[in-house]
């Protein structure tokens, strides 16, 4: 076991490394000068030399690789050009919201998803099976930030039922931070007022954000548990006379999410790339939210960071798929 | 070819899906014909702001009076222009790539392939967004951003049909005849290895038009007045919940339309590939 998520690790790292070259090359391989961008347009030669000089723009490319090397290990990611404070520290404040709306999201999308999936693969060719079918289809080609538009338009909006940005009401007192997520926070602190609204607050974008992966999801478990079916081993266990609904959730399920595991990592990518306009959307205080703001203002530091960052995680992500892979299917383990 | 066509004919959403791409491909091609207002791309008329549907306006008017109808049927235009640029682009880039990396083994092989696992290890979106950032943002930037984001897809699925071919009888008689290596690898390697290129192309056609149009929501892509689809939904957004129209028919176009390539694109899979057949 052990040594199978070590080798997992180990075939990350030459992504890593890459990507650590490709954030790099971002700010040196680009047509202008960041020299002059930093200094803007009414700057002197003279002041573009110091900007060089300060940053080390001036020492050859493999110099500055190393420092830049050294940089990323201490984490010491520079400083926003717009709110003036390390982006390091602005990532750690903003992050907590940002994987609380993500864990959320990927939570709806896989305890509503594979059911659904299940059920669109039992039912097959019927029409809830169609509906679904119907269903994974549009999930798949909505645009996300369209979607979450119309959500504000109807339920916050018209029927008033949902706040339409933020994540706690202006007139409520946030509690104090502890783990930085707000639920958390508000139970930890005992209160169930804020909770609840926080809770409010968090329905319509973790549900916009949820469903591109609540499409794929139905998808891949209705192929896999369509295939899964097919198996000798679930006739055997029928005539043996499992009960149903053992059999299914059981049995059936566990051979037929391989694929669909896979999806969860690589939605997890997708998560975090959508939530960037969702955030945005919802005035959500997270990474997101950041990101547009980092485009907005031209901020290049917290552009990179970022990219960093999403590259990180996802290559994380990765490796824990591979071990839930493993876990589930212990043949994958002893081949390597 | 014939056949291919016979096997798509029964398969109905595939066939919706064709369906709804030469729609929008007529749209795109006489879009300025078929639109009743062709000049509101540009124009302004402020007597008619934010008018809901009606006979005359069946979208509405935006917030400089111009027939949303119009622009929708304008914006189609752009949209394929964009994904059309965007996915050749890549395929240039990421077939060539894939043939060598496939054919030839070695450091070569190595190095290709691992750029491509960095590309593809950090989503997509973000790195686009990245990218646009540091060029000037324009439409052109948008393309770039976007094709040098989406070769590898491609490298890595002619990188593993390649492998796969070169090792096949055909290509050793090939060898043992003399023939030359480009003539192996462009005259009958490519041509076995392209189906899955044209499904994942069709479908990276619908997700391109998706992500262009995120660009353009974050006014990376395309300017005003231009009739962008994303950009429209943006411009909407000070105007809810007042105009809900303004913002509902761009993104229905969009829905629409990426629908029309991902169904294509799932059809000719099933086509392609028995193996992944989405549906029994």
């Amino acid at each position: 076991m052990l040594r199978f998520v070590l080798r997992r690790v180990a075939l990350v790292l030459p992504s890593l490394a890459g990507l650590l070259v490709v954030t790099f090359l971002l700010i040196h391989a680009v047509p202008s000068d960041p020299a002059v961008a930093m200094a803007g347009d009414a700057a002197t030669p003279e002041q573009i030399e110091r900007l060089r000089k300060q940053y080390g723009l001036d020492r050859p490319i493999w110099e500055q690789f190393a420092v830049y090397l050294g940089k990323v290990a201490t984490l010491d990611l520079g400083e926003s050009a717009f709110t003036r404070r390390p982006v390091a520290r602005d990532i750690v404040q903003r992050l907590p919201a940002t994987l609380e709306l993500t864990f959320c999201a990927l939570a709806l999308s896989v305890f509503i998803g594979v059911p659904l999936g299940v059920m669109a693969g039992l039912k097959h060719n019927t029409w809830p099976d169609y509906l679904l079918r119907v269903f994974s289809v549009l999930g798949i080609a909505v645009a996300a930030f369209w979607f979450a538009i119309m959500l504000q338009l109807l339920f916050s909006m018209q029927l008033g039922w949902l706040p339409l940005r933020g994540e706690l009401d202006v007139s409520i007192a946030r509690p104090t931070r502890v783990t930085g997520f707000l639920l958390l926070d508000c139970l930890i602190a005992g209160r169930l007022d804020a909770f609840a609204d926080a809770a409010r607050h968090l329905v319509l974008p973790a549900v916009t954000l949820s469903l591109g992966g609540l499409a794929t999801i139905v998808r891949f478990t209705r192929a896999g548990v369509l295939d899964t079916l097919q198996h000798d081993f679930v006739f055997y266990e029928r005539a043996m006379g499992y009960r149903r609904l053992r059999l299914i959730w059981i049995y059936v399920l566990r051979n037929s999410v391989t694929a669909t595991v896979t999806q969860i990592g690589l939605l997890f990518g997708g998560l975090i790339a959508g939530g960037v306009v969702v955030e945005a959307i919802f005035d959500w205080p997270g990474i997101g939210s950041y990101t547009v703001q980092a485009i907005l203002t031209g901020d290049r530091q917290v552009m990179l960071a970022v990219t960093l960052l999403v590259g990180t995680v996802y290559a994380g992500v990765n490796i824990l798929v591979d071990v839930v892979h493993g876990l589930l299917d212990p043949r994958l383990m002893e081949r390597t | 070819m014939i056949p291919i066509l016979r096997k798509l004919g029964r398969d109905l959403p595939a066939m919706l899906g064709l369906g709804i791409v030469l729609v929008v491909l007529v749209i795109a091609i006489l879009g300025p014909l078929l639109a009743p207002y062709p000049e509101d791309a540009a124009a302004a008329h402020l007597l008619r702001r934010l008018k809901p549907p009606s006979a005359a306006f069946p979208f509405g008017t935006d917030n400089l009076g111009r027939d949303i109808f119009s622009r929708v049927i304008l914006g189609a235009r752009g949209a394929l222009s964009i994904a059309l640029t965007v996915v050749s682009t890549a395929m240039a880039i990421g077939v060539p790539l894939g043939l060598i990396a496939g054919y030839r083994g070695g450091w070569l092989s190595e190095t290709i392939m691992r750029v491509t696992d960095v590309v593809l290890a950090i989503p997509q979106l973000v790195l686009a967004l990245a990218l646009a950032q540091l060029m000037s943002p324009s439409i052109e930037s948008a393309m770039l951003a976007l094709s040098l984001t989406y070769w590898p897809f491609f490298t890595r699925i002619v990188y593993a049909e390649t492998r796969r071919l070169s090792a096949s009888l055909f290509v050793d008689a090939l060898r043992g005849i003399g023939a030359s290596t480009p003539r192996i690898v462009f005259l009958h390697i490519l041509p076995n290895a392209i189906s899955p290129v044209i499904v994942r192309a069709t479908i990276g056609l619908g997700f391109t038009i998706l992500v262009a149009a995120v660009l353009g929501f974050l006014g990376m892509g395309a300017t005003p007045p231009a009739p962008d689809w994303g950009l429209a939904i943006a411009e909407s957004r000070t105007y809810l919940p007042r105009a809900w129209w303004y913002a509902t028919f761009p993104g229905l176009a969009i829905l629409i339309t990426v629908m029309g390539f991902n169904l294509l694109g799932d059809g000719l899979r099933d086509i392609v590939d028995p193996r992944l057949r989405r549906s029994r």
